[in-house]
């Protein structure tokens, strides 16, 4: 009797763990089905047009946000190739400039470094994935885009192209530095854990047979780690689609695709990707068709972000082999 | 013709692998990882140098202990003694709400784990929240939570709309900030328990339940902490679901009368929003005001920072 008791209440204990954890799954359901619910009369209206080009996209939402009172006559009709490319555009950059630094740093810091400079060098890159991204955009708006709007960008470039936008300084080329500096932080830390995690006897059959410290760490770490490269870009892209805080402070949050036949200019042009659309539009959500389109961008941030925790997860799944958890 | 024989090539035998020896392109990549190494340690000590002297030169008592308000120039509003209650309500909100989800979550992943495609789902279930951008939680949660079986979280406004914003709303969602990390950490410091621990505790004749309860939870509480922290550290550091979920009133705007539950049913701000606000990308456009917000900021975030460092620490001496 008293036994059966202690084995009901075990399987209870079991069972709303169980319950708990699967909340998780419940939330994620619901906030596919809630965000595309929502967001499905602006996708409709516009089709496959909606990711295409044509018009301003900013006269655009402002049109939406005017829509007159009557469902029947809401204005859904969006073109917004600008803000899809300058997130692609904001994001590549950065996740590629990412790589690169990250996995030097990494190298630095498992290979190269003295234990002194480790004992620095660690914490200090845990620090920076640590300031939160308000910061970077307020260092972002008050240093870096006036510097870059008074010193960087001459009276002639700006005059230049001032029928077609504005240059201020807000610009791609801050936006990308900043975005750069906030996620290498992340990928140095998933990429110097798995370098650790390389065997020894790797990197000492590699010594044996004459390879110099540089060479070791490039043929045989780097390259068997580089499922934790592709790993921690993904999870570096996944914070880059969604960073709008940030962005919306220093891109200049314009719906303007910067044009890279411009040449230099092209690094000076102003953006605006679909996060910082959201934060920039917040006060606009009770406006029905304004809110609904500003809902569907936000569903496609939750696409690609869905999208990137696959393939991070696919990315991940040889590391196992070597008992890496990431 | 001489006769001296030409002497045999000298094999010269490489003492130590030095950096001079190595090919040029070898010793550039060398060269390269330094300027990495130490350039990040340069923008990191900027970054922190920068903020520092511009918040000792703007903060002062007086901005700190005195609420914000509407007024015509900087002399005029007030400090920002609300949204540093307010960051301290919402990190608090947040990690109650995700602390048990988390460790309760860890603990089944680890220790029962079944059905197997359940717990796998779940775990990329959270790998996903982790993905997913705040700014799309938040506006996620103002969705659910303008519901009406919601309105007990916020407040219905006068039309009979439910408005969604509250602390309540805002720390629910961001509990969802903190989940994956305090998640992880605790999965891995139960991952670390020697399997002799829990097989010990089973031939005293305890239960599986009090075995966790009494032995696992115990052991693992550093990596629980350390979870905790690092997601205090980065709810304190969010800004668009306080934008979006909180409405970033200038002061704590209190719905009804009770004493804590008013508060938690109202809006408020935190000092992200109230940086965001204030920076020139806000409407208060008060930069110093903004330095001297940002600066407590990140002295909150450094000294959680530091807190992680001590705990780990103090772990590794305690199990060495």
């Amino acid at each position: 009797m008293n036994e059966s008791a202690a084995a009901r209440s075990e399987r209870r204990a079991e069972r709303s763990l169980g319950a708990l954890s699967s909340l998780v799954l419940v939330l994620i359901a619901a906030m596919c089905t809630f965000v595309l619910l929502k967001a499905w009369p602006s996708f409709s209206h516009n089709g496959p047009m909606w990711f295409g080009w044509g018009g301003n996209v900013d006269d655009q939402l402002t049109a939406i946000f005017n829509s007159p009172a009557n469902p029947a006559k809401w204005d859904y009709t969006i073109r917004t190739w600008p803000i899809l490319y300058a997130t692609a555009l904001v994001t590549i950059i950065s996740v590629g400039i990412g790589i690169v630094v990250s996995t030097l740093a990494a190298v630095f810091i498992v290979e190269f470094a003295p234990d002194s400079a480790k004992r620095v060098v660690s914490p200090v890159i845990r620090l920076l994935a640590a300031v939160p991204s308000v910061i970077y955009g307020l260092i972002g708006i008050l240093v870096l885009v006036p510097f870059v709007g008074n010193h960087l960008i001459s009276e002639g470039r700006k005059n230049a192209v001032t029928f077609v936008v504005q240059l201020s300084g807000a610009s791609l080329g801050v936006a990308v530095v900043i975005l750069t500096i906030m996620i290498t932080p992340i990928m140095v830390a998933i990429i110097a854990d798995a370098f650790r995690a390389v065997p020894n006897g790797w990197k000492e059959g590699a010594i044996a047979l004459g390879a110099n410290r540089w060479r070791v760490m490039w043929t045989v770490v780097v390259r068997s780690a580089r499922p934790a490269i592709i790993a921690a870009a993904v999870i570096a892209a996944a914070r880059a689609i969604g960073e709008g805080i940030m962005l919306a402070m220093v891109s200049g949050s314009v719906g303007f695709a910067p044009n890279p036949m411009d040449g230099i200019t092209f690094v000076f042009e102003p953006m605006r990707p679909y996060a910082a659309t959201i934060v920039d539009n917040a006060e606009g959500l009770s406006v029905k068709p304004f809110g609904q389109t500003i809902y569907a961008m936000a569903a496609v941030l939750l696409f690609a972000s869905l999208m990137l925790s696959l393939g991070g997860n696919l990315a991940k799944r040889p590391l196992r082999k070597y008992g890496v958890r990431l | 013709m001489s006769t001296a024989l030409k002497p045999p090539n000298v094999v010269h035998r490489r003492g130590k692998d030095t950096i001079k020896s190595w090919p040029l392109a070898d010793r550039m990549a060398y060269y390269a990882c330094w300027a990495v190494g130490i350039g990040l340690c340069f923008i990191a000590g900027t970054l922190i140098l920068f903020m520092l002297s511009k918040g000792l030169k703007y903060v002062s008592l007086d901005l700190i202990f005195s609420n914000p308000a509407v007024g015509a120039d900087q002399s005029q509003t007030g400090g920002f003694l609300a949204p540093i209650l307010g960051t301290f309500i919402l990190t608090l909100v947040g990690t109650l709400i995700a602390l048990p989800l988390g460790v309760g979550t860890a603990i089944w992943i680890v220790e029962y784990g079944r059905p197997t495609r359940l717990a796998r789902a779940v775990e990329s279930g959270i790998e996903v929240v982790a993905g997913t951008p705040s700014i799309v939680l938040g506006i996620f949660g103002l969705l659910l939570f303008s519901n009406g079986i919601f309105a007990f979280m916020s407040f219905t406004a006068l039309g009979g709309a439910v408005v969604g914003r509250s602390f309540l709303t805002a720390g629910a969602m961001m509990s969802l900030i903190a989940l994956p990390l305090i998640f992880t950490t605790t999965r891995e410091a139960l991952q670390q328990v020697p399997a002799q621990v829990r097989e010990a505790s089973y031939a005293l004749g305890k239960t599986k339940w009090s075995t966790i309860r009494k032995v696992l939870i115990p052991t693992a509480r550093p990596g629980i902490l350390t979870g905790t922290a690092l997601g205090m550290g980065r709810i304190a550091g969010d800004t668009a679901i306080v934008v979006i979920l909180l409405g970033a009133t200038l002061q704590l705007e209190k719905v009804g009368s009770a004493p804590i539950v008013s508060t938690l049913r109202g809006t408020g701000s935190t000092l992200t929003s109230y940086v965001y606000n204030n920076s020139p990308a806000g409407e208060g456009n008060a930069p110093q005001k903004a330095y001297a917000a940002a600066f407590v900021l990140l002295i909150l975030v450094l000294v959680l920072n530091f807190g992680i460092d001590l705990i780990a620490r103090r772990s590794k001496k305690e199990t060495v």
